[in-house]
C-alpha cells in the first residue's frame, strides 16, 4: 500500500513538475504557434476535468482569431490521422499526461 | 437578338422546381370565384355563455385590416376642436407665428407656373448571379498516437535537454569566472584582427595628426636663419622614439633600412660589462613614433646590427654572448631564422659588428662578424644554417695563418679582439677591422692570412672605422682615446686629427656629401663637420639631450631624408633634421686636398 502511495506521490509530483506545455509537432509560423499554445493551456487549466469543454473553447477562439473551420481533439489516449491545411496544425503535449491535437480543414 | 454576353434576355427560364403537367391538364379551364369571406377566418367558433349555460356561437368579421393609420383630424364642432382652434387664434396674433409667414409666402406660391414636379424612373439594372471557385488551400495529411508512455518519454527527453544545456551554461559561467578579469574579453565576439590594415592606417594618421607639426618640418622645414650664421648649422629636433619595454637598455646599434627609408632597426643592449641581461631589437618607423613597428626581444644583449642593402628584410644581429642570427621580418615569429654560434670559444665573446654582403654565387647570403675574440668570421646562410668560416684571425704581429683551435688561449693574450668592421663601398673584397688595441688592418676577403696594410691609428680600442661613401680612398676612424681621424689608405698618418674633449660614441659619414661626417660624444653633444667648409673646428654643435648624463652612443644618417638619428644610453632614439647649411654638397671636387 505504502508503494502505490510512493507510486502515486510520484506521479502526482512528475505531472507537476513537468506540466510546462511541450510542443511535439507544428507547422505553424511562429506567432499564430504561440498564441495557439498559450490559448491551449489556458483552455486546459480552466477546464482541468472536462475536456469537451476545453476543446470548445479553443476551437471557438480558433475560429474566430484564425477562419473557420478548426477541429480540436484533447485526450490522454488516442491516435489519429488528420488532414489539415498546411500551416495549421499543432499537437502538442501539457500537464504530464494531456495531448492536445488542433488543426484547420473547411 | 443574341448579344452574346451570356445573359439571357427574354429568354423564358424555366425553374427546376415547376410543377410538370400533361397537355390536357394544361387546358383545362378551372373557374375561380371571388367573394368577401375571409378564407382564414375560423367558421365555428364557439364560447360558452355562463349566464345562460350554452355554447354559443361567435360571430367572426371577415375584415382583414391591412393598413391602419391614427389621423390627426380633429371634427371641428366638438370639444376638442373648438379647444385647438382658440389655440390656434392666439398663436396667430404672435407676430413670427408660421401663419403670419405663410400668408406672405402664400401670395407668391398660388402661382403655378414657377414649380411644377416632375419625375422620372432610371433603368434598373437587372441582378444576375455569378459563381466561382478558389484553388482550395493546401492540405495534408498528419497522424500520430497520444499515449500516457508517448507522453512521459517527450517530457523525460525534453528534460535531459534542458539539464545538458543547463550544464554547459554553467560550465561557461565558471570558466569565465575563472578567468576573473578577462570575463568580459572572452565575450568579445568582435576581435580587431580582422581589421589589422585598417587600423594601422589609422594609427599612422592619428600619428601624423598629433605630430603634425613635426612631420611638416621634417618635410618643407628650412631654417632660414642659416643664411645669418655664415657657415654654422644647426639640428632641428623631430620625432623621439622610445619603448617602455626597453627601460635600461642603452641603444647599441642603429641601421637604415635602404628599401623603406622610413624604417630603422635599433640594437638594444648594454655597454656595462657587470649588468648583462636581455636585449631587444626594435624597428621604428618615422610615421609613428609612439610604437615601434616591429620588436624583437632577445636573450642577450645585442651588440650591432645591420639590414641587408637588397633582401631588405632580413637583418642580422650580433650578440653580447657570441651569437649571431638572422631575423626575417617577413615571417610572423618573434624567433629568429637561423642562429649561429662561435664554435669554440669558452668565453663570451661579444660580436662587435656584423655586415652583409653581397650574396654569393649560389645566392646565398652572407655576412661578416667581427667579434672580440679576434676573429673575423664569414657566415652564410644555407637553408635556414648558418655555416661559419673563419676568414682572418687578428694577431698583434699582424697576419698570421689559422691557429688550432686548442692553442686558443695561448694566443689570447697576442690577439687582438676586433671592434669594428666595415667594407670597402665600391670593391667589396677590402674591408677595414679595428682592434681593441687601436690598429686598424685593411684586408681582403681573398687573402685569409695576411693584412694587406695596419695602422696605427689610436692608441686605445677603435670603436668604429667607416669608409667614405664617395671617395675611394679615405676613411674615418672614431677610438677610445676621444679623438676622430681621416685617413687616407695610402698615406700612414691620418690626414685630419679631431681631438672632441670626451669620450666618443660614433662617427658617421654622410651619405650626399663626401666632405661631411657627424660624431656623437657622452656629454650628449652632437658634432657635424665639413671638411670642405672648416677643417678644423665643427660646423654644428648641438647638445641633443635633455638631462646631462645620458650619454649618446651611435648615430646614423638617413640615406635619403636630410635626417640623422641618434640613440643613446637610455634607451631613446631621437631624430633630428639637418639644417641646408649643414647639407651642403659639394659642387666639382670630391677629392679632398690634403
Amino acid at each position: 500500500m505504502a508503494g502505490t502511495g510512493e507510486a502515486k506521490k510520484e506521479e502526482a509530483d512528475y505531472k507537476r513538475l513537468n506540466s510546462f506545455p511541450l510542443i511535439r509537432h507544428t507547422d505553424m509560423p511562429e506567432e499564430m504557434r504561440v498564441e495557439t499554445m498559450e490559448l491551449c493551456v489556458t483552455a486546459c487549466e480552466r477546464f482541468a476535468t472536462n475536456n469537451e469543454s476545453a476543446a470548445k473553447m479553443i476551437k471557438e477562439s480558433m475560429d474566430k482569431k484564425f477562419g473557420s473551420s478548426w477541429h480540436v481533439v484533447i485526450g490522454e489516449g488516442f491516435g489519429f490521422e488528420v488532414t489539415h491545411e498546411v500551416k495549421n496544425l499543432l499537437y502538442m503535449f501539457f500537464g504530464g499526461s494531456l495531448a492536445v491535437c488542433v488543426w484547420k480543414c473547411s | 437578338m443574341d448579344k452574346g454576353d451570356g445573359l439571357d434576355r427574354g429568354k423564358k427560364s424555366k425553374p427546376s422546381d415547376q410543377l410538370k403537367l400533361t397537355e390536357a391538364e394544361l387546358k383545362e379551364n378551372i373557374t375561380k370565384v371571388l367573394n368577401t369571406h375571409n378564407p382564414h377566418a375560423p367558421q365555428n367558433i364557439v364560447r360558452f355563455n355562463y349566464k345562460e349555460g350554452v355554447y354559443q356561437r361567435v360571430s367572426v368579421d371577415h375584415t382583414a385590416i391591412l393598413f391602419e393609420m391614427e389621423s390627426n383630424i380633429v371634427y371641428q364642432d366638438s370639444e376638442e376642436g373648438r379647444r385647438l382652434m382658440l389655440k390656434q387664434a392666439e398663436e396667430e396674433d404672435r407676430p413670427d407665428s408660421v401663419a403670419s409667414k405663410a400668408d406672405k409666402k402664400g401670395v407668391k406660391l398660388g402661382n403655378f407656373f414657377h414649380f411644377t414636379d416632375r419625375a422620372t424612373q432610371t433603368l434598373n439594372n437587372p441582378p444576375r448571379q455569378i459563381n466561382c471557385q478558389t484553388a482550395p488551400p493546401p492540405r495534408s495529411i498528419f497522424s500520430a498516437t497520444a499515449n500516457q508512455w508517448q507522453i512521459y518519454d517527450a517530457y523525460c527527453e525534453e528534460l535531459q535537454k534542458q539539464e545538458k544545456q543547463k550544464a554547459t551554461l554553467l560550465k561557461k559561467e565558471t570558466d569565465k569566472s575563472k578567468k576573473g578579469v578577462l570575463v568580459t574579453e572572452t565575450q568579445v565576439l568582435f576581435s580587431i584582427s580582422p581589421l589589422a590594415k585598417e587600423t594601422k592606417i589609422l594609427e599612422r594618421m592619428v600619428h601624423q595628426n598629433t605630430f603634425d607639426e613635426i612631420a611638416q618640418d621634417f618635410k618643407y622645414f628650412e631654417d632660414p636663419s642659416d643664411k645669418f650664421r655664415g657657415q654654422e648649422g644647426t639640428l632641428l629636433p623631430l620625432w623621439t622614439f622610445q619603448h617602455e619595454e626597453t627601460r635600461g637598455l642603452s641603444v647599441t646599434a642603429l641601421c637604415w633600412n635602404s628599401k623603406y627609408q622610413d624604417l630603422f632597426a635599433v640594437g638594444m643592449g648594454s655597454y656595462d660589462f657587470c649588468k648583462q641581461g636581455r636585449g631587444m631589437i626594435v624597428f621604428y618607423s618615422l610615421k609613428n613614433s609612439s610604437f615601434p613597428e616591429y620588436v624583437f626581444p632577445t636573450t642577450s644583449g645585442v651588440q650591432c646590427l645591420d639590414i641587408h642593402p637588397q633582401h631588405f628584410y632580413l637583418t642580422v644581429v650580433g650578440f653580447y654572448d657570441g651569437c649571431v642570427a638572422v631575423y626575417n621580418l617577413k615571417k610572423k615569429s618573434l624567433e629568429p631564422v637561423c642562429k649561429g654560434t662561435p664554435k669554440t670559444s669558452l668565453l663570451t665573446n661579444p660580436v662587435w659588428q656584423v655586415r652583409w654582403q653581397n650574396d654569393d654565387i649560389d645566392n646565398n647570403h652572407n655576412f661578416f662578424s667581427v667579434s672580440a675574440d679576434s676573429r673575423v668570421v664569414s657566415w652564410t646562410l644555407i637553408k635556414h644554417e648558418l655555416i661559419s668560416t673563419e676568414t682572418i684571425r687578428l694577431s698583434v704581429n699582424g697576419g698570421l695563418s689559422n691557429v688550432p683551435d686548442d692553442e686558443q688561449l695561448q694566443y689570447f693574450s697576442s690577439t687582438a679582439g676586433g671592434t669594428s668592421l666595415d667594407f670597402h663601398k665600391q670593391t667589396d673584397h677590402l674591408f677595414l677591422v679595428g682592434t681593441e688595441q687601436g690598429k686598424i688592418h685593411k684586408c681582403s676577403i681573398h687573402y685569409s692570412s695576411k693584412f694587406l696594410k695596419t695602422y696605427n691609428a689610436h692608441n686605445s680600442a677603435v670603436y668604429t672605422v667607416k669608409w667614405n661613401h664617395f671617395h675611394p680612398r679615405v676613411f674615418i676612424s672614431c677610438s677610445a682615446d676621444w679623438t676622430v681621424k681621416i685617413w687616407d689608405d695610402t698615406i700612414k698618418v691620418p690626414v685630419f686629427t679631431f681631438d672632441l674633449m670626451s669620450a666618443i660614441g660614433d662617427v658617421a659619414w654622410a651619405p650626399y656629401s663626401s666632405t661631411i661626417f657627424a660624431a656623437v660624444t657622452i656629454d650628449g653633444i652632437v658634432r657635424v663637420f665639413d671638411l670642405s667648409i672648416n677643417k678644423y673646428e665643427a660646423i654644428c654643435q648641438q647638445l641633443v639631450v635633455a638631462k646631462k648624463k645620458t650619454k649618446l652612443t651611435h648615430i646614423e644618417f638617413n640615406p635619403v631624408h636630410p635626417v640623422i638619428i641618434v640613440g643613446d644610453d637610455q634607451g631613446l632614439v631621437s631624430s633630428f633634421k639637418l639644417s641646408p647649411n649643414l647639407r651642403k654638397t659639394p659642387k666639382v671636387r670630391k677629392q679632398m686636398e690634403i
